[in-house]
C-alpha cells in the first residue's frame, strides 16, 4: 500500500517537469524582452526593465507567488463583478506557477541574456549592419547564436534555481512531487522515507539537467579559443 | 485598497514579531552556516581524498534539492526515525527537535553551509600561486600558509558572491512559513490576508519589508567590499 504513494509521486514528477519548462519557456521570452528594453537606451523603457528586475530579485520567490495566486484571484473576480458578470473565476494552481516562476525567473534571465548580449564584440553588429542587414535579421543571424554561448554558464544556474523552487508551487496546492510527498507522509506517519525520494528525484533532475547543458555549452563552444596561463 | 488594516496597531506588531524572527534565522543561520562553511570548505581543498569526496557528495545534495523538502525533511521527516523518537522527550541535544525554530535554524544552516563552502573553496584554489610559493619561501608550514595567506585572501574573495548568497538566504527564509507556527513576515502577511481577505496588502507590505531588508544587506557588503577589498580595486588616479 506504500508502493502506491511512490507511484503517486513518481507521476507528480510529471507535473513536475511540465510546470518548469512551461516557466522557463515563459522567462526566456521575458528575458529577452528585458534584456532588449534595457539596451534600447530609451530612458522609459530603460527604467520598468530596471525596477522589474530590482523589485523581483529583492522579494521572495513565495511572497510574489502568494501574491499573484491570491491576490490575483481576488483581482479578477472584483474586476469580473465590476463589469456585471456573477461568474467566478479560481486561478488555476499550474497556471498561476508558470506564470509566477516564469515572471520571476524572467528578471534573473534578463541579466544573464544582457551581459551576453553585451559580451558579443561590438563589430559583429556593426558588420552586419553594414551588410545592410535589419534590426531582426542581426539579432536573428548574428546576435542569437553567439549569444548562447555567453548565456549558459549564468542559464545553467537560473534553471537549476528554478527546478527548485518548482516545489514552492506545492503551497498553492499544486498537485507535483512535493505536494504528494507531504500528503503520502501524513497518511503513512512515515515522512522521512517519501521526502528522501522526492529529494532524489529532484537530484535526478538537476543530475541530468546539468549534464545535457554541458554538452550543449560544448557543442556551442566549438572553436572559441581559450586562454592558456602557462 | 485597505492599507489602513495594515498599520492597526496589532498588525503592525505581527509584521514587527515577523521582522523579529526573519532576522534572527537569517542572523544565527548564517553564523552557524559560516562556521561549518569554513571547515568543508578546507575538507574540500585538503589533502584526504576520501573526506573531500564526502563533503562534495554533501554539497552537491544540498545544492541539488528544494530547500523545502530539505525544511520538511527535517521538521517532519526526523521524528519518524526511531532513533531520535526514544531520544527527543529527555536526551539532550535531540529535545530541540520539537521545536519548529531549531528544525528550521538547521535547515537553514546546512543549506547554506553546502553553497558557502563550494564558493569559499572555489576562491581558495583559485589564490594566486606567487602569494602561496612566497609564503613556503619564508619557511611557514601548510597550517601557516593556509591560516596567514590563504584563508585571508579567500574569504576578501568571496566576498562578492557571499553577499548574493546572503541576500538569497534573506529569501529563504520565508520558506519558514511553511513550518506550522512559525511567525515570519510571509506568516505574519498570510494571517493578515486569512483573517481580513486583504491579499496584495499584506503581501505588498511583506514584499516591502524584504525589499528594503535586501537593500540594507546589499548596502553592508558594498560598505563590506570597499574596505576588505580596496587593494583589488583599479586605481584611480
Amino acid at each position: 500500500m506504500q508502493s502506491s504513494y511512490y507511484t503517486a509521486i513518481l507521476q507528480g514528477s510529471v507535473l513536475t517537469v511540465g510546470v518548469s519548462l512551461c516557466a522557463l519557456l515563459v522567462s526566456i521570452v521575458l528575458g529577452l524582452l528585458g534584456a532588449a528594453a534595457k539596451l534600447s537606451g530609451r530612458p522609459v523603457l530603460v527604467s520598468i526593465a530596471s525596477s522589474y528586475t530590482t523589485v523581483i530579485r529583492g522579494v521572495p520567490d513565495l511572497v510574489v507567488m502568494l501574491l499573484v495566486f491570491y491576490g490575483g484571484t481576488i483581482g479578477i473576480n472584483h474586476l469580473l463583478e465590476l463589469s456585471g458578470s456573477k461568474a467566478t473565476i479560481d486561478i488555476n494552481p499550474f497556471l498561476a506557477g508558470v506564470l509566477t516562476l516564469g515572471f520571476i525567473y524572467g528578471a534573473y534571465m534578463t541579466e544573464t541574456f544582457r551581459g551576453a548580449i553585451l559580451s558579443i564584440p561590438k563589430g559583429q553588429m556593426e558588420a552586419a549592419w553594414a551588410f545592410g542587414m535589419g534590426r531582426t535579421q542581426t539579432f536573428l543571424r548574428i546576435t542569437a547564436p553567439q549569444m548562447v554561448r555567453y548565456a549558459l554558464p549564468g542559464f545553467t544556474n537560473n534553471w537549476l534555481v528554478l527546478i527548485k523552487s518548482t516545489a514552492l508551487v506545492s503551497l498553492i496546492g499544486l498537485k507535483e512531487m512535493t505536494y504528494l510527498a507531504k500528503q503520502a507522509s501524513a497518511a503513512t506517519r512515515s515522512p522521512f522515507a517519501f521526502f528522501l525520494f522526492t529529494a532524489g528525484l529532484f537530484l535526478l533532475y538537476t543530475t541530468v539537467s546539468l549534464y545535457a547543458l554541458k554538452k550543449l555549452n560544448a557543442r556551442y563552444s566549438l572553436g572559441t579559443k581559450r586562454g592558456q596561463l602557462s | 485598497m485597505k492599507w489602513h488594516v495594515i498599520f492597526e496597531p496589532q498588525n503592525l506588531e505581527l509584521y514587527a514579531t515577523g521582522i523579529l524572527t526573519t532576522l534572527g534565522l537569517l542572523f544565527s543561520s548564517l553564523g552557524i552556516g559560516a562556521v561549518l562553511a569554513l571547515l568543508f570548505a578546507l575538507a574540500l581543498t585538503g589533502p584526504w581524498a576520501p573526506l573531500r569526496w564526502i563533503v562534495g557528495a554533501y554539497t552537491y545534495v544540498i545544492r541539488g534539492t528544494p530547500l523545502l523538502i530539505q525544511v520538511y525533511m527535517i521538521y517532519y521527516g526526523l521524528g519518524q526515525l526511531e532513533w531520535i523518537q526514544a531520544r527527543w522527550d529527555d536526551v539532550w541535544p535531540w529535545t530541540h527537535f520539537k521545536e519548529p525554530f531549531f528544525c528550521a535554524l538547521l535547515a537553514f544552516s546546512l543549506n547554506t553551509a553546502g553553497y558557502t563552502a563550494e564558493m569559499l573553496a572555489g576562491a581558495i584554489r583559485e589564490t594566486n600561486a606567487g602569494e602561496i610559493e612566497a609564503a613556503q619561501a619564508f619557511g611557514m608550514s601548510r597550517f601557516q600558509v593556509m591560516l596567514r595567506v590563504v584563508l585571508p585572501s579567500a574569504m576578501r574573495r568571496t566576498l562578492p558572491a557571499y553577499s548574493n548568497e546572503v541576500v538569497m538566504m534573506l529569501q529563504s527564509t520565508s520558506l519558514a512559513s511553511a513550518v506550522p507556527s512559525m511567525l515570519d513576515v510571509t506568516a505574519a502577511a498570510s494571517r493578515i490576508y486569512s483573517d481580513y481577505y486583504l491579499p496584495f496588502e499584506a503581501y505588498i507590505a511583506a514584499a516591502a519589508i524584504y525589499l528594503v531588508a535586501s537593500f540594507c544587506l546589499i548596502g553592508v557588503f558594498r560598505l563590506a567590499e570597499k574596505h576588505f577589498l580596496a587593494y583589488l580595486a583599479p586605481r584611480k588616479h
